[in-house]
């Protein structure tokens, strides 16, 4: 199988983590948050497991399997703050928190 | 062992005072009373020891010390030792600390035993102050002295106190951290000349330094003495402070603290750094003739009594910054006096002002007026500390100012005329109080009492403590004169430059055979 | 008998303790007993002392008794201890005797006042620092006496102290003589740093080696002392305390403002006689200061309405014809007439004070009238101290003491005719304000009723004074009357006799018979002014120039004004603006950026995830971007 050039992986990788990025500092809804924060984390991902492929080592499969999992569990308390922050301010809108300012 | 006493019993005595006032409200003001009548026994008893041994003087001015090892890898030992002047100090401290105690006897109310707590172990810092030498350690006690009293200003201060208090602490803070750069700095030096790594005084007089780097040294230690004495321009702590604490507060920061920092130039500043200060030692007399002239002017001004004699004690403490650099044994000895006098003096005035304030609820001079006739005793009491304060002979002060005066004549002629308008100032300010305070018409129907047993008591023991000082000063003379040995030798070496300058001098030198100024004069 | 020198000032100043601890738990009778009476016995002993002294007279004519060292550091000595000669001997015998008949009269003057233990207190404390300035053995007990009777003269002018004119008069007394006090200080420092000494004799030997005469040293440090003693002595140009300071009590006026503390600066500058000497141009600067100031003060007399003013600007007058005298060198002249003023002018305000009291405090001139019928022994003291005050000839001391300074400021040495001229103008003006004075409160129509009589104890002492107004003249008759100067050749050990510029007895009679003539004339020329041609000088009063200089003199010259202006208001005004510290404005400066500094930083705290997100992400982009590319 032709392997693609690592460039053009990490520019992908990059590209999607800019996309994820921008979607966090952009929207304001907490769910599209946790989205874009998704994209960020299956970014770095990619960049992994490009690497890895690169290297001919195993490990980038390894930092996959180990961002799935934090992802996993980050989403598990995310969305539970997610329904907290809900049942508080009956909204979705980031902006609504903003009692602890200075 | 009996410093280490002289600075415990206080702190045992606070901790006692707080516990006890947990029980009762009524318990602290005698515990601290007692603790210092301990502490000033022990002082006195020392005192009178040494005096009658000073013939007999051991490897210097030193007269008791004591030297325990502390953290010795960083070279801190926990070293105290007391010479006349620091002796004559702590019985100050002792002596202020009672009146402090008598004058927050009954104007205290709430908080009693912490009240207590905070009064004894600012009194123990002031003790450690001026028995420290160990520079770490001496820096200990610093900081020791600074917190308690913020907490006596801040919880049983008057409208403003927080204000106060924040200000007086963030001054003395910063000027102390700078203190802590310096002291550190010689530490370093001095282990990078001689591979010794100490914090102590005796050896680190020795160090050799780089006259910039001495300069910069010196300024350090400088900053924090010249806040706490204070020196216009970093004066702007006294008024608010003195104004807003309570009366005890005032009385010990008017008479202890500011002292403090007379010490620490006398101790610290010129011995270690002779040179530098010498170069300093125009602008610091510049300095000092400002404080007098300005304080005077500022306390004529103001229409809140405490805040004016808050003023006067910035005019008589640049005596003290004058006498300092004016390089010279008279002015040196007059230092001394000035510092004592003024003590007993203002403090004795806070007191009289926290009594007046207790019975009128006022400070405003405008409202007052005409308080001679119901109260004669506190009339009389405050006219002697005001001729004490305009410096009349007979009187304390008038000796330390007269000293100081004629000593910078010596140095430096337009500085000493400059500073004898102080004089006049001080005439000015001080009629002033009586005037607005005891004479003219009665502005508000005022009913008050005059001074209680207890106040008279205070007050008669302070008069009598100024008229002694101002007639047989000696004592104190020729006690302090061992400590002062150092700075003498350092100040005669100028002083003979300057004199050879003078053609009276060495006409002087050469008709009479013997230099009239190395000898002693015989009355016939 | 001289080791009882300690006692005459000591006793005053155990009267002022005992009154001032004790004093209003006595009753009036015993504060009076210990007032009037510590006073008493120091006169007695100063009595028993000069007797001493002059029948068995110590080694050298002087008498030095040390009670302790004072001060003992860095080559500084000074001692307090007492120096007895002919010269001190004269002013503790005037100071005593003179402060003791005073008592006495204050004894009944004061009596309806309250604070009676106080005043007698504060007059005790006053005999205290008096003497003990006169008997100063070195330069810093003067000064020590010298600011004590400045203090008392402050707490016995404030004594009614309800009354804020009175403390005004007061405060402005303390504070103009300090002006004089300092410069008295810069001198002692100069003194002492050249000369090694305080002490008085030996400071006279060492400047006599050291500093040839008319250097700049003698020079400065005599003209500092002068100017302490012009502050002291009520001369220019600090004299304008001196009228404000009637706002005391008589007695204390009697006292203090005519018999003693005045003339402190003229004990001063006769003690220091050899240092003055030394420095001739300032000697001719006391003289022409005493000349400018008799003739500033009479003219000011001239116009007062108040009685006790009119005698305050006579007492700045005559204190000017003993600072004429010391300028030109007759050191015994000034103090015969210092003594023979005392006496007088003590006498001149004890009557003032009669007055003042039997008219129920009234002072004004005009308001009163006839009164020589009504207080008969009042009257008669007073015409003998107004007569020895305006010279009268031969029966009068005032005439021995007076004239014997205006011919020497003819014939001595430093004298000449512009003083002399002076000198005359000024007797004839003190015949004229003096009469005056005198007609207009004893002659023609009564103006007031008298509430009450003096009794003897204001009499006894009155009547005492005025027989010595007319005797202790004869203590120094000049020559040329056929008299022997026994004053002179007493205090010839302590001051150097004046030295006259080689002229004739016959010419000395002569002089005199002017003096005597032109004080006659005052007297004439005022009883004319007022009595037979009133309307005339009503007319000259409020005519153009008249009334210019009618205004002008009873400003006393203006000087008021000038010191207010210059001085006074600028101070004041400083004081005012400057209120609340123009330094504390820079640290509030500092904690206003601080805390606007902390408004702005605390804003980035807006309590939204996204800003802070944002944050991170740059933060993180910098932080990297440095990384990579440094």
């Amino acid at each position: 199988m032709t392997s693609t050039p690592l460039a053009q992986v990490l520019m992908l990788a990059g590209l999607l983590f800019s996309l994820g990025l921008v979607g966090v500092l952009v929207r304001r809804n907490i769910m599209f948050m946790l989205l874009s924060i998704e994209i960020m984390l299956n970014a770095a991902g990619l960049a992994f497991v490009a690497a890895g492929s690169r290297w001919g080592s195993p490990d980038g499969q390894v930092m996959f399997l180990f961002i799935i999992t934090m992802a996993a569990a980050e989403v598990s308390v995310g969305l539970a703050l997610v329904i907290q922050l809900y049942h508080r301010l009956k909204t979705l809108d980031t902006d609504a928190a903003r009692t602890l300012r200075g | 062992m009996i410093l280490i006493w002289l600075i415990m019993v206080p702190t045992a005595g606070g901790l006692l005072a707080w516990l006890l006032g947990r029980r009762h409200a009524g318990w602290p003001k005698w515990v601290a009373l007692v603790t210092l009548v301990i502490d000033l026994s022990l002082g006195a008893g020392l005192a009178a020891q040494c005096f009658g041994e000073m013939g007999i003087t051991l490897g210097g001015p030193w007269l008791v010390r004591i030297q325990l090892s502390w953290i010795p890898e960083l070279g801190i030992s926990f070293f105290l030792a007391a010479d006349g002047l620091s002796l004559v100090l702590v019985l100050l401290t002792g002596f202020l600390g009672i009146i402090a105690v008598a004058s927050s006897w009954i104007e205290i109310k709430e908080r009693t035993g912490f009240f207590y707590f905070n009064l004894l172990w600012v009194l123990a810092g002031i003790t450690g102050v001026f028995l420290a030498l160990d520079l770490f350690l001496f820096y200990f006690f610093w900081e020791m002295m600074l917190i308690p009293m913020y907490f006596i200003i801040v919880i049983w201060g008057h409208e403003n106190q927080v204000y106060a208090a924040t200000k007086f602490f963030l001054f003395t803070q910063i000027s102390g951290l700078l203190m802590l750069v310096s002291i550190l700095g010689l530490y370093f030096i001095h282990a990078h000349n001689t591979g010794v790594y100490t914090f102590n005084y005796l050896q680190l007089l020795s160090t050799h330094l780089r006259p910039t780097t001495a300069m910069w040294l010196m300024l350090g230690f400088l900053i924090a003495f010249v806040v706490k004495l204070p020196a216009v321009p970093f004066h702007s702590w006294l008024p608010d402070a003195h104004t807003e604490a309570p009366t005890a507060g005032s009385v010990i920061l008017a008479g202890l603290l500011l002292k403090t920092g007379a010490y620490g130039l006398l101790r610290f500043v010129v011995p270690l750094f002779p040179s530098a200060a010498f170069v300093f030692a125009p602008v610091a007399m510049v300095l000092g003739v400002v404080a007098i002239l300005y304080g005077a002017l500022l306390a004529f001004a103001q229409t809140d009594l405490k805040r004016l004699v808050a003023y006067t004690s910035v005019s008589h403490m640049g005596f003290v910054l004058l006498g300092v650099f004016a390089w010279n044994r008279l002015a040196l000895q007059g230092v001394v006096m000035q510092i004592i006098c003024h003590g007993i003096s203002t403090g004795a005035l806070f007191f009289l002002v926290g009594a007046l304030q207790e019975r009128l609820h006022t400070r405003d001079l405008n409202r007052m007026g005409g308080l001679w006739s119901a109260m004669p005793r506190m009339g009389g009491s405050a006219m002697v500390f005001a001729l004490a304060s305009l410096g009349l002979p007979g009187l304390g002060n008038f000796v330390g100012e007269f000293l100081v005066l004629l000593g910078t004549y010596r140095a430096n002629i337009p500085m000493a005329v400059l500073a004898s308008l102080g004089l006049i100032g001080s005439t000015v300010y001080s009629l002033w109080i009586m005037q607005r305070t005891f004479h003219g018409p009665m502005k508000e129907d005022w009913k008050p009492v005059d001074l209680s047993i207890r106040e008279t008591a205070v007050m008669g023991a302070m008069i009598a403590m100024i008229v002694w000082l101002g007639i047989f000063p000696q004592p104190v003379f020729t006690f302090v004169r061992p400590s002062l040995e150092k700075l003498e030798q350092i100040t005669d070496l100028a002083d003979s430059i300057r004199r050879i300058d003078r053609l009276e001098t060495a006409v002087f030198l050469s008709t009479t055979g013997a230099p009239a100024g190395f000898q002693r004069e015989d009355h016939p | 008998m001289l080791e009882c020198l300690w006692l005459i000032p000591a006793l005053p100043f155990a009267g002022f303790l005992v009154l001032s601890l004790a004093g209003r738990r006595l009753s009036h009778r015993a504060i009076a007993l210990v007032g009037a009476g510590s006073i008493g016995l120091s006169a007695a002993v100063a009595g028993m002392v000069a007797l001493g002294f002059i029948a068995a007279p110590p080694r050298g004519h002087a008498f030095t008794q040390t009670l302790w060292i004072w001060l003992d550091t860095a080559q500084f000595r000074p001692a307090v201890a007492f120096y007895l000669d002919p010269l001190s001997l004269v002013m503790i015998l005037v100071v005593t005797f003179v402060g003791f008949l005073i008592h006495l009269y204050s004894t009944e003057f004061m009596i309806r006042e309250e604070g009676y233990s106080r005043f007698f207190a504060y007059m005790n404390l006053f005999i205290g620092f008096m003497l003990t300035l006169v008997l100063a053995d070195n330069f810093l007990l003067l000064y020590m006496g010298w600011e004590g009777v400045g203090l008392c003269s402050y707490l016995l002018i404030g004594f009614w102290y309800e009354e804020p004119q009175n403390g005004y008069a007061a405060r402005k007394a303390f504070i103009v003589t300090r002006f004089g006090d300092t410069a008295m200080a810069v001198g002692l420092f100069l003194i002492f740093t050249h000369l090694g000494t305080l002490q008085i004799q030996d400071t006279m030997l060492r400047a006599r080696e050291l500093w040839p005469a008319g250097s700049t040293l003698p020079t400065v440090a005599a003209l500092l002392l002068l100017g302490g003693a012009v502050g002291k002595s009520a001369q220019l140009p600090l004299q304008t305390w001196l009228p404000d300071a009637m706002a005391g009590p008589s007695p204390v006026s009697a006292l203090i403002h005519a018999a003693t503390m005045v003339t402190a600066g003229v004990y001063l500058i006769a003690r220091n006689h050899v240092l003055f000497s030394l420095a001739p141009a300032v000697l001719t600067l006391v003289a022409v200061v005493g000349a400018v100031t008799l003739l500033l003060a009479g003219f000011s007399a001239l116009t007062q309405h108040d009685i006790k003013r009119v005698l305050a600007y006579s007492t700045i007058s005559q204190i000017g014809y003993m600072f004429l005298a010391l300028g030109v060198g007759a050191w015994s002249a000034a103090i015969f007439h210092f003594m023979i003023h005392a006496f007088f002018k003590a006498l001149l305000f004890l009557g003032a004070g009669a007055i003042i009291l039997a008219l129920d405090y009234e002072h004004n001139m005009f308001k009163m009238g006839g009164l020589r019928r009504q207080l008969p022994v009042t009257f008669w003291t007073f015409l003998i101290a107004s007569g020895a005050l305006s010279a009268v000839p031969l029966v009068t001391a005032g005439f021995y003491s007076k004239d014997l300074i205006i011919w020497q400021a003819y014939a001595s040495t430093r004298g000449g005719m512009w003083l002399w001229a002076a000198g005359i103008a000024g007797a004839l003006l003190t015949s004229m304000y003096t009469f005056r004075m005198v007609i207009l409160t004893f002659f023609g129509p009564p103006g007031m009723e008298v509430s009450r009589r003096p009794g003897w104890r204001m009499t006894l002492p009155m009547a005492v004074l005025a027989v010595l107004s007319l005797t202790a003249g004869f203590l120094d008759v000049p020559r040329s009357l056929g008299g022997i100067p026994v004053l002179s050749n007493f205090l010839k050990r302590a001051l150097p006799a004046a030295i006259s510029a080689g002229v004739r007895v016959g010419r000395e009679g002569l002089f005199e018979a002017i003096s005597g003539t032109v004080s006659l004339v005052g007297i004439l020329l005022i009883y004319l002014f007022i009595r037979r041609i009133p309307r005339f000088t009503e007319k000259l009063v409020h005519s153009g120039a008249g009334a210019f200089l009618h205004r002008l003199w009873f400003a006393g010259w203006g000087f008021d004004l000038l010191y207010d202006r210059i001085v006074v208001h600028p101070y004041v005004w400083l004081a005012r603006i400057n209120r609340n510290d123009v330094i504390d404005r820079f640290y509030r400066w500092i904690a206003w950026i601080n805390r606007l500094a902390s408004c702005g930083l605390s804003r980035t705290q807006t309590g939204r995830i996204r800003s802070y997100a944002l944050g991170i992400t740059l933060g993180a982009v910098i932080i990297l971007g440095l990384v990579v590319f440094l």
